[in-house]
């Protein structure tokens, strides 16, 4: 409420007494054109739980990763103790008393618990012999110094302190294969207890947890922070914020925009304060003339991901799917193009059904699916760019047994130049190419198959201004020629600028779906972290 | 005293957590009980046929068939379980024989230490070959160490030039070591118990040995964890190349009579021994012991089939049966184990 709401790098409000245990001044930092953090400060005090909020790509995952020495900043300080200090990896980070735990720890599955914990650090007999029994005479004392085998009991003992301390029954000497996450994040913990971590963040752990689980992550979470311990918690769960936290970070475009202590903030406050972006002008959907509908999705279900999730994209339509990270957003689509098996439910298109699990009848259907992860997914990098182009129409391209060599470079050339792809020859691998132009490939791929359903799954993540604002041309140029788009983004102002009708889920399920004049930042969010507000104003 | 009964429950907590844990760790141990067992099963069923298989004779034949096999498993488990293969053992073992029984052919009056400390020796220098393309050029094992096994190989049959090494050649002194015995047990095979014991104690015992699991389990977490992976990587190469050096070495001791063939296709058993004596193939797990045990049972088999009058062409088709169960086997009791130790999880959890 200090703060005023235009004002952008926030000064540090007042914290506790005493200088911050860790604190990160004015950091910048960059990837190729995409500025991740702007000037962006937190400062972390001892005993303490710090929540850290924001839209998806607000630079939360950048900022925790400069803590945890796996980014450098480009520009500004990190200070420990009012000393400044540069992380030049995960080993320093860990050395200056930062551990981070992740939603999905990496463990060694075939290890021991205790093992996992203290591996290359295990207690050696040489230690204890020389605290026990101060050896006397050199032969003894040879004898302990060239004793280097680990001392078992030892490490027992220090586990089940450490796990005593945590206050959680977890055998030493079990295997980690086949830990939850939730207890999985246990041993992360123990692992940096062991090394005396005095900060310790969390970066999304209770995603994949469940009630009882969150409960007792936050028991352990209070336990460090009565320890002593800095705790910063990163999490879309505003309830858990508040549950846990006593002071807020709020960022929005890799800025901070608020800091402070959660006490006299409601969640409405703070869902205010993470959005609140004006729309550019650089979206240029134009309102459609909705058609027939083109995808229907009903019930869909895939248990433990989305529940009974029901919506229509029409032709000449873009319908936006919008929801914060591990919504269950990518999975639907993955569902209804069928690269995951389905529970319950049906995917229709055109009037007719959809087999389960069959990308290869979606596609003949005229189903198109352009994957988050381009690189991974999208395309064969290695390959050149003409067969990247056509390896969804090789069908159409066949000359007897044979791909025809002419055919494929035409058709590459034709969309490279409807979709003013940027390369220097078609023979080149698709890894040569820029994010944007690989994106626009991925596209050309699909849209020369002609489909009447296009499923992009952010579709713009990680290009330039320029090449955005072409994708987005592009899409609203293919709805208008009827075909009928199902666009996931976590960009609300893309979602808001170019979506005819928006989708909002939340934790698996459709939670909102707003029409484009009464599609706000605010509502979407609403929806999107499970507000109240936000689930009185879904439509049905 | 709501805090000691609440230590008390979570106490029993833990010792409920252990009882079960040793479950686990007895499904464990039951892959060395399952080889003995079987092992138990074949001689039993072959004795029934023919009770001089059980002879003190016969049983020594049968360790000492084994003995160079289940030798060059203990370097290839050090290697296995880091997740890399070594395919280059059988022409280090080759290019050694012929190099340590040549060497005593021109030098008769040389001490048996000499023959092992030089086929020792030469299985450094190769084994940190592999080691060094592996893990600095961080090139794929199985290709790097396909092609030192082309190219020990080709050295091998260059040096040999069509020479063969014969027993009558060497001196008596280096032949009693293959063929003599203390307490009626061969010198082979209490070689080869010592240095399975050796590595064994070595693996559970010290940081470098939990390393080599560590890196086998999970690569990236290894690195995360500090461990120098380049290193230990390159220490597992030069063991096992010093363990095929030798096992070269103790080859022209019991054969004599050697060429620059030795030991040809000999990477191929050792590596169905080590996959049936429980070493995961994808690292991570697994004991020298029942890497020891699976070419004990692998070689018994092939002797128990010559006494059963089992023909001689069968005896691929068996070995390799028995492979595939070994590995449905772990398979099976891999997926069990999961779900047993996913269920415990969510008990200790609730």
């Amino acid at each position: 409420m200090a703060q005023a709401d235009g004002e952008r790098s926030a000064p540090p409000a007042d914290g506790p007494a005493g200088r911050p245990l860790l604190a990160l001044e004015a950091a910048t930092k960059s990837f190729g054109s995409v500025r991740a953090l702007q000037d962006a400060s937190i400062e972390l005090f001892a005993g303490e739980a710090h929540a850290l909020v924001g839209e998806n790509g607000a630079g939360k995952s950048t900022l925790v990763k400069i803590l945890a020495g796996v980014h450098q900043p480009d520009a500004g300080r990190l200070l420990l103790d009012g000393v400044e200090v540069r992380l030049g990896g995960p080993a320093d980070a860990r050395a200056a008393g930062v551990a981070v735990i992740y939603q999905e720890p990496t463990l060694f599955p075939d290890l021991s618990v205790a093992e996992n914990i203290f591996m290359g650090r295990q207690p050696l007999s040489h230690d204890r012999l020389r605290l026990r029994r101060p050896p006397v005479d050199g032969i003894a004392s040879l004898a302990c110094m060239l004793d280097r085998r680990i001392d078992g009991r030892e490490l027992r003992r220090r586990v089940e302190a450490l796990m005593e301390r945590l206050g959680v029954p977890l055998d030493p000497s079990r295997p980690a294969r086949g830990l939850s996450i939730a207890d999985q994040q246990i041993v992360e913990i123990a692992k940096a207890l062991s090394f005396e971590a005095r900060v310790i963040v969390m970066d999304e752990p209770t995603a994949a947890l469940s009630g009882a689980e969150v409960e007792r992550l936050f028991s352990v979470a209070r336990a460090l922070r009565s320890q002593g311990a800095a705790v910063l918690f990163v999490s879309h769960r505003l309830d858990e914020v508040f549950a846990l936290c006593q002071r807020v970070t709020v960022m929005r475009d890799g800025r901070r925009v608020f800091s402070g202590p959660l006490e006299g903030l409601d969640r409405d406050d703070l869902v205010r304060r993470m959005v609140g972006r004006e729309l550019a002008a650089m979206y240029p959907k134009e309102a459609a003339d909705a058609g027939e509908v083109a995808l229907s999705v009903r019930r869909l279900t895939r248990e433990g991901v989305f529940t009974d999730v029901s919506f229509e994209v029409r032709h000449g339509e873009i319908v936006g799917l919008a929801g914060l990270v591990g919504a269950g957003r990518s999975e639907v689509a993955r569902a209804i193009f069928g690269i995951d098996r389905r529970d319950a439910g049906e995917v229709v298109v055109d009037g007719r059904p959809l087999p389960p699990a069959s990308p290869t009848s979606a596609m003949a259907a005229g189903v198109g699916y352009v994957p988050e992860d381009r690189r991974a997914q999208g395309l064969v990098m290695d390959l050149s760019i003409a067969r990247n182009v056509s390896l969804a129409s090789l069908g159409r391209l066949r000359r007897g047994p044979f791909i025809s060599a002419g055919g494929e470079r035409q058709l590459a050339a034709d969309w490279a130049a409807r979709l003013r792809l940027k390369l220097a020859r078609f023979s080149d691998p698709a890894w040569s190419l820029s994010g944007g132009n690989q994106q626009k490939l991925v596209l050309a791929k699909w849209l020369a198959r002609s489909p009447s359903v296009l499923i992009v799954d952010e579709p713009t993540r990680g290009i330039d201004v320029a090449t955005k604002a072409e994708v987005h041309r592009l899409l609203s140029d293919l709805a208008g020629q009827g075909v009928a788009v199902l666009m996931i983004s976590s960009e609300l102002p893309e979602v808001l600028g170019m979506a005819d009708r928006v989708l909002v889920m939340h934790e698996g399920r459709l939670r909102a779906e707003l029409p484009r004049d009464q599609a706000t930042e605010e509502r979407v969010m609403f929806a999107a972290t499970g507000s109240a507000g936000g689930v009185a104003e879904a439509a049905e | 005293m709501s805090v000691t009964v609440q230590s008390q429950e979570r106490r029993a907590a833990i010792e409920r957590a252990r009882r079960a844990s040793r479950l686990v760790e007895n499904a464990l141990r039951f892959r060395e009980l399952g080889l003995l067992a079987a092992l138990a099963v074949v001689v039993a069923v072959t004795t029934i046929d023919n009770p001089r298989f059980l002879s003190a004779q016969s049983i020594r034949d049968l360790l000492l068939n084994a003995s160079i096999v289940a030798l060059l498993t203990v370097g290839q488990t050090l290697v296995v379980i880091t997740r890399n293969v070594d395919l280059s053992v059988g022409s280090v073992l080759g290019l050694t024989a012929f190099v340590t029984g040549n060497l005593f052919v021109d030098h008769p009056g040389l001490p048996i230490v000499a023959a092992l400390l030089v086929g020792i020796l030469i299985g450094v220098a190769c084994g940190a070959i592999n080691g060094g393309i592996t893990a600095v050029g961080r090139v794929p094992s199985l290709v790097v160490t396909l092609g030192t096994l082309y190219v020990f190989r080709g050295i091998d049959y260059a040096f040999a030039g069509g020479r063969q090494v014969n027993a009558e050649n060497l001196p008596d002194s280096l032949l009693s070591l293959g063929s003599g015995r203390v307490l009626g047990v061969p010198y082979l095979a209490i070689v080869t118990v010592a240095v399975v014991a050796v590595a064994a104690w070595a693996l559970r015992s010290y940081r470098w040995g939990r390393e080599l699991y560590a890196i086998g389990s999970n690569p990236d977490a290894a690195v995360l964890a500090g461990v120098p992976v380049g290193r230990r990587v390159l220490a597992a190469f030069v063991a096992s190349g010093a363990v095929a050096g030798l096992a070269g070495a103790l080859w022209t001791a019991r054969f004599g009579t050697v060429d620059a063939a030795a030991g040809t296709g000999f990477e191929l058993q050792v590596i169905a021994a080590v996959v049936v004596g429980g070493v995961a193939i994808f690292g991570g797990s697994g004991t020298v012991v029942g890497a020891a045990l699976g070419a004990l049972l692998l070689s018994t088999i092939g002797s128990a089939l010559v006494v059963l009058r089992v023909p001689a062409f069968w005896l691929q088709a068996i070995a390799g049966a028995l492979l595939l169960g070994a590995i449905a086997l772990d398979r099976l009791i891999g997926l069990r184990l999961a779900s047993a130790l996913r269920q415990r999880s969510v008990r200790d959890g609730g």
